[in-house]
């Protein structure tokens, strides 16, 4: 694991009106990884690329990219950075090949290396076909692949994603993974954003769960994994019975999550044993499961146990916003 | 590519003039792209103008024509052209807000907010690429003029100076327009915004008919604001020195309105390069 390459140190960030996106964050980003903000809608995830990307200013704490403070110098982090937004910010009218040329010229390259570099990107990232089309041709995955390619242009050492797959259909996402991936495997670090807790876990190296402008927790998706204990009861009992089952296990201490599905998911610190108490537990309230098994949590369950925790809502609706 | 293909980066830093004139140049092929791509819209754009020049010829030069300066050769549509090319440079401003709410709306102006590039550049490659518009939409309505009988009264070069003044204050014009645009941010917006300011300011004015002929609580007004003083200025220098309201002279109203571009353009060049750095979508 490389040196930090982008520091955040408490960083503050309020809008008009009061809402504080940011509320001392603090975090460290290795060179060369695909780093993931993890993190519901509102958490301050696309803020915090906002700012790093010198987009928006911010009130208190530090932010440096590359060991240039964002702050201070907020020109000389740009000519370090790329970006690719939440909506593809690409030209419909213009070209594909123009659209990546025109950033590369903004990039202060000449118009030949512009010229070599946009074919490079373009060839990289499968467009070359394409690459003479209107931009209003493309489908909605080649947009994203073009907007990921315009931000590479400039070699920059660090990218920002916001985003990078929303609205994106699966196999477009799973192509544009790979993309990603293959990025940092030629040394630029990837900062993304993502409400997907699979794309996370099966993209990132690192990720940090963010909530209400503050880090929840971070670390690799198996570190997190362990925090919330190495496997979880997964049980399913009738409609009428459901609250009583919440009830019954809440009281004894042991945190269930009701989900949407209908299932009902125990944190299983202990493994079978864990089981065998919840199932005690059952027995005593008099209820009798449908279903009931042990499992792996999935990077979802991880991420409502945490946020649910930190901030000390209720989990259920951590999982509705 | 990596960490010492990133360093050795041909990224020129800080910009200085040239770097901006590059990028300036940069911004406006794009939009000249954009404009010529949209063939469609480019027509509309030029309908408006046109209509105008066929209806108020019809509609006003019966009633108007006694009441012009000999300058006009007794012909209404001779007052009218200079008038109007007047009218629509300071038109052509509307594409220039609706151009940038348009950018920020499609979030191209957190990519290049995002870029190592001059910060004027978008909003000079826009209001540049603006002017080229109104230069070929003006160019329009002389040969639209000329097809129904305006004749310039002066010479060619006094049209083209016309033309060109008319321009210059559509060029000042359109940086207002800018900031109108990075503030609104919306087209919806853009539409009441012209609505509200540009057309009052384009119709009373002396561009339709001479400010004498209004009532006397708006004459103050009419005769003194830039519209108006850039359409004698345009009159003055396409029909001669006959066209313009006593005690004015050709190169007094020329100055006038070059004055007026001037304040107007340094004013607003400052505020909306602020708004473009505060843009927060």
């Amino acid at each position: 694991m490389g040196e930090p390459i982008i520091e955040v140190d408490g960083l503050v960030k309020t809008f008009r009106g009061g809402m504080r996106a940011l509320d001392g964050l603090t975090l460290r980003v290795p060179a060369g990884v695909i780093y993931a903000l993890l993190g519901p809608n509102g958490a301050g995830k696309t803020t915090l690329i906002r700012v790093l990307a010198t987009l928006l200013p911010f009130d208190q704490g530090t932010a440096c990219v590359a060991g240039v403070d964002v702050g201070r110098d907020p020109a000389a982090v740009r000519a370090l950075i790329g970006l690719a937004g939440q909506y593809a910010a690409v030209d419909d009218y213009l070209t594909g090949r123009e659209n990546v040329e025109m950033v590369g010229l903004l990039y202060g390259l000449t118009r030949r290396e512009a010229r070599r570099r946009t074919y490079e990107v373009l060839d990289r990232i499968g467009l070359v076909d394409a690459a003479d089309r209107p931009v209003r041709t493309y489908s909605g995955g080649m947009r994203r692949r073009l907007d990921l390619a315009a931000s590479l242009v400039g070699r920059p050492a660090v990218i920002f994603l916001d985003e990078p797959t929303t609205g994106v259909d699966p196999a477009s996402r799973r192509e544009l993974w790979a993309l990603i991936r293959e990025l940092v495997g030629a040394g630029t670090t990837v900062l993304l954003t993502t409400q997907y807790l699979e794309e996370a876990d099966r993209l990132a190296d690192r990720i940090a769960v963010i909530d209400h402008g503050r880090l929840v927790c971070e670390g690799t998706g198996d570190q997190l994994k362990d925090q919330v204990g190495a496997a979880v009861v997964e049980l399913s009992v009738p409609d009428i019975d459901r609250a009583r089952t919440l009830a019954a296990l809440t009281d004894a201490g042991a945190d269930p999550h009701g989900r949407d599905s209908g299932a009902v998911v125990v944190p299983a610190p202990l493994g079978a044993r864990s089981l065998h108490r919840v199932l005690r537990e059952l027995e005593a309230a008099g209820i009798a499961p449908e279903t009931i098994g042990l499992r792996k949590p999935t990077l979802d369950e991880v991420f409502l146990t945490l946020t649910g925790h930190a901030t000390g809502t209720p989990v259920l609706s951590a999982k509705a916003a | 590519m990596g960490a010492a293909a990133s360093a050795a980066c041909p990224v020129v830093y800080p910009p200085g003039l040239r770097r901006t004139a590059r990028d300036i140049a940069v911004l406006t092929r794009r939009n000249l792209r954009h404009t010529v791509r949209l063939p469609g819209v480019l027509l509309l754009s030029l309908v408006m103008p046109v209509v105008f020049i066929l209806m108020f010829t019809a509609v006003f030069g019966g009633a108007v024509e006694a009441a012009l300066p000999p300058a006009a050769a007794g012909k209404y549509v001779n007052w009218l052209v200079p008038g109007l090319l007047a009218q629509f440079a300071l038109f052509g401003g509307a594409g220039t807000a609706a151009g940038l709410a348009d950018d920020l709306a499609k979030g191209s102006i957190d990519r290049f907010r995002s870029l190592p590039m001059t910060r004027v550049a978008v909003l000079a490659g826009r209001t540049l690429s603006d002017l080229c518009r109104s230069a070929l939409t003006l160019m329009l309505m002389a040969v639209v003029g000329f097809a129904i009988g305006f004749r310039w009264q002066t010479d060619l070069l006094g049209m083209l100076a016309g033309t060109g003044v008319a321009l210059a204050f559509g060029y000042a014009w359109s940086w207002v327009m800018a900031v109108v645009g990075l503030l609104v941010r919306t087209a919806e917006a853009v539409q009441a915004a012209v609505y509200i300011v540009v057309f009052p300011l384009g119709f009373t004015s002396a561009v339709f008919v001479p400010t004498q002929t209004m009532p006397t609580w708006l004459q103050p007004f009419a005769t003194h604001q830039p519209v108006t003083v850039t359409a004698n200025a345009v009159r003055g220098l396409i029909l001669g020195p006959g066209a313009l309201p006593a005690g004015q002279t050709v190169a007094g109203q020329v100055g006038l309105t070059l004055l007026w571009a001037t304040a107007i353009t340094a004013a607003c060049v400052p505020l909306a390069v602020r708004a473009y750095r505060r843009t927060v979508t």
